[in-house]
């Protein structure tokens, strides 16, 4: 309600003196006046089984018949039969007459075929109540759906169709690139002649670099090891839930700061590392790198 | 009026032909009837066994080549591309040098480039493609960290993944001592050399690295097999395990 309703003060006096809060007897005060405006405009409030006595033809005399009917229904027809009574339109826009009628009027229809229920079709037909309440459901309904609605696609033809795409630019870009650039061969092995410098392939190169400073069993052994083993737990100890890069400043941080140096040594290790695997400059002393 | 019947009435006949019907299943593009619905879709991704190491829906923001820059698929692909070269290369290729005897490795290795057909292209071909794949392993596994696609329910996938890359490596370093010149030779030594420094069984890991105390024609022998057939072996089965799982675990992660 946008607009400002009035306060009934008198109900919100009261309320106050009863010792509720503001808050609910300011609300209570604004749904009296609201009640009032509407009263006065002759609309019908409440729930529908009060509203019998206001359209004024469904008699009382239907609500008094009904209450029997419903005491003989045995422990089920309490609640319809309540509503039932008050002559007002159902869900199927039919009055309780009309559905009545029809209902003797199919039962007439097919003979006896309902009188093997108990207490027969007829008997059945003339009750004011139609059907009995079995069960409460919940409003949240009996199943739960619980994974969320996604945005999604077919695979086929969606993804199928860019990992064909993906499989032909790979292809070609492999078979170009091969037919261009030649595989080395070198001399046939000789393990009595060492080449110098010798070196790892490039992958393992940032651990041969790492051989410079540390002790083999550091360098070539604890670290990897190490490192695996982390590598490894990473999501064990990484209990930020979250995926959003703005929650993760410090494992971006970390991560990128052992990519960072990964890569800067394997760089060194491939381009700045000459004979004896002492430094060197690749634009004076030329490339000592082999794929 | 022709005598051959017309393309269509061809297509008609062969898609009509219990052979072809028992060799696509229902939902098959390739089977008469197929059409562009929703169950049709369905069907054909579900009834290949290609297309089903996929769900029959994917998340649409995982189509996007900013977010996986398929590089899980580029190191698959070129995992796929490594065998078919590889088992070409097999053909042309024994694992023998040295110790007196002849040196076939090499030999054929020579062979390889200078007499068999497309023998050089396959060659070259599969060594770009293998260090390509390491590159793109490492890549997918950087993409992978940053969109935190490792967090629960996915951090065993990480592990196996992990595991991947580990093989990756191990592949493509079995493989690079194959050609046997001096530069398998050399970076094998620098790299098995590290693996003596291991504490306590440093001079036994070496030892069944290398098949004996020095790089040798044992050492070849035991790296070929373990290239073409023990890590192979493994790998695809730790692929599964990984492709399955990421099935299991709700699809690609994200949107972030």
């Amino acid at each position: 309600m946008a607009d400002e309703v009035e306060i009934d003060q008198k109900v919100y006096d009261e309320l106050i003196a009863q010792g509720k809060s503001e808050r609910i007897a300011r609300a209570r005060a604004k749904a009296a006046t609201v009640k009032a405006q509407k009263v006065a405009a002759g609309e019908t409030i409440g729930p529908r089984a009060q509203s019998a006595e206001a359209p004024a033809a469904a008699p009382a005399a239907a609500a008094k018949a009904a209450a029997p009917a419903a005491a003989a229904g045995g422990g089920g027809g309490v609640a319809t039969a309540e509503r039932a009574g008050g002559g007002v339109r159902g869900a199927g826009g039919l009055t309780v007459e009309e559905r009545q009628a029809r209902v003797a009027a199919a039962l007439a229809q097919r003979g006896n075929g309902a009188s093997t229920r108990t207490g027969g079709g007829a008997a059945l037909a003339n009750q004011d109540h139609t059907h009995r309440l079995l069960a409460m459901v919940p409003p949240t309904g009996i199943q739960q759906i619980r994974g969320k609605q996604e945005d999604k696609v077919y695979t086929w033809p969606h993804l199928i169709a860019s990992e064909f795409i993906a499989v032909l630019a790979w292809t070609a870009f492999v078979v170009i690139f091969s037919a261009l650039v030649q595989a080395p061969l070198r001399e046939l092995a000789n393990p009595n002649l060492t080449p110098n410098p010798s070196k790892a392939p490039w992958y393992f190169l940032a651990l041969q670099e790492l051989l410079r400073y540390f002790h083999p069993m550091v360098a070539g052994v604890t670290i990897p090891t190490v490192g695996l083993l982390l590598g490894m737990a990473l999501p064990y100890f990484d209990k930020n839930p979250s995926n959003k890069p703005e929650n993760r400043k410090t494992a971006y941080v970390a991560f990128t700061f052992f990519l960072v140096l990964s890569a800067v040594l394997t760089i060194i290790g491939s381009f700045y590392r000459g004979p004896g695997f002492e430094f060197v400059w690749p634009w004076t002393d030329g490339l000592y790198f082999e794929l | 009026m022709s005598l051959l019947p017309a393309p269509d009435e061809v297509k008609k006949r062969v898609q009509d032909n219990v052979i072809w019907k028992s060799i696509f299943r229902p939902g098959s593009i390739y089977r008469k009837g197929y059409r562009d619905t929703s169950r049709d879709r369905a069907l054909a991704s579900m009834n290949n066994v290609l297309y089903h190491l996929h769900p029959v829906k994917v998340k649409r923001h995982g189509l996007k080549l900013t977010y996986t820059y398929c590089l899980g698929g580029s190191s698959f692909f070129l995992f796929i591309l490594l065998t078919i070269t590889g088992i070409f290369l097999m053909f042309f290729y024994r694992p023998t040098a040295g110790a007196g005897g002849q040196e076939l490795a090499y030999l054929d290795m020579q062979n390889l480039r200078d007499t068999v057909t497309f023998g050089d292209l396959v060659r070259n071909m599969h060594r770009w493609s293998a260090h390509l794949m390491v590159f793109t392993t490492f890549l997918h596994m950087a993409r992978v960290f940053y969109h935190g696609a490792y967090k629960a329910p996915r951090e065993f996938n990480w592990v196996v993944g992990v595991i991947l890359l580990v093989l990756t490596l191990l592949l493509s370093f079995t493989g690079y001592l194959l050609p046997w010149d001096q530069l398998a030779q050399w970076a094998v030594a620098v790299g098995t050399q590290m693996a003596g420094f291991t504490p306590v069984l440093g001079q036994q890991v070496q030892f069944v690295l290398l098949g004996g105390a020095e790089i040798g024609p044992e050492t070849l022998l035991r790296w070929y097999v373990l290239h073409v057939l023990a890590f192979p072996f493994i790998l695809t089965i730790f692929l599964a395990v990984h492709f399955w799982r990421i099935r299991k675990d709700g699809g690609i992660s994200g949107p972030l």
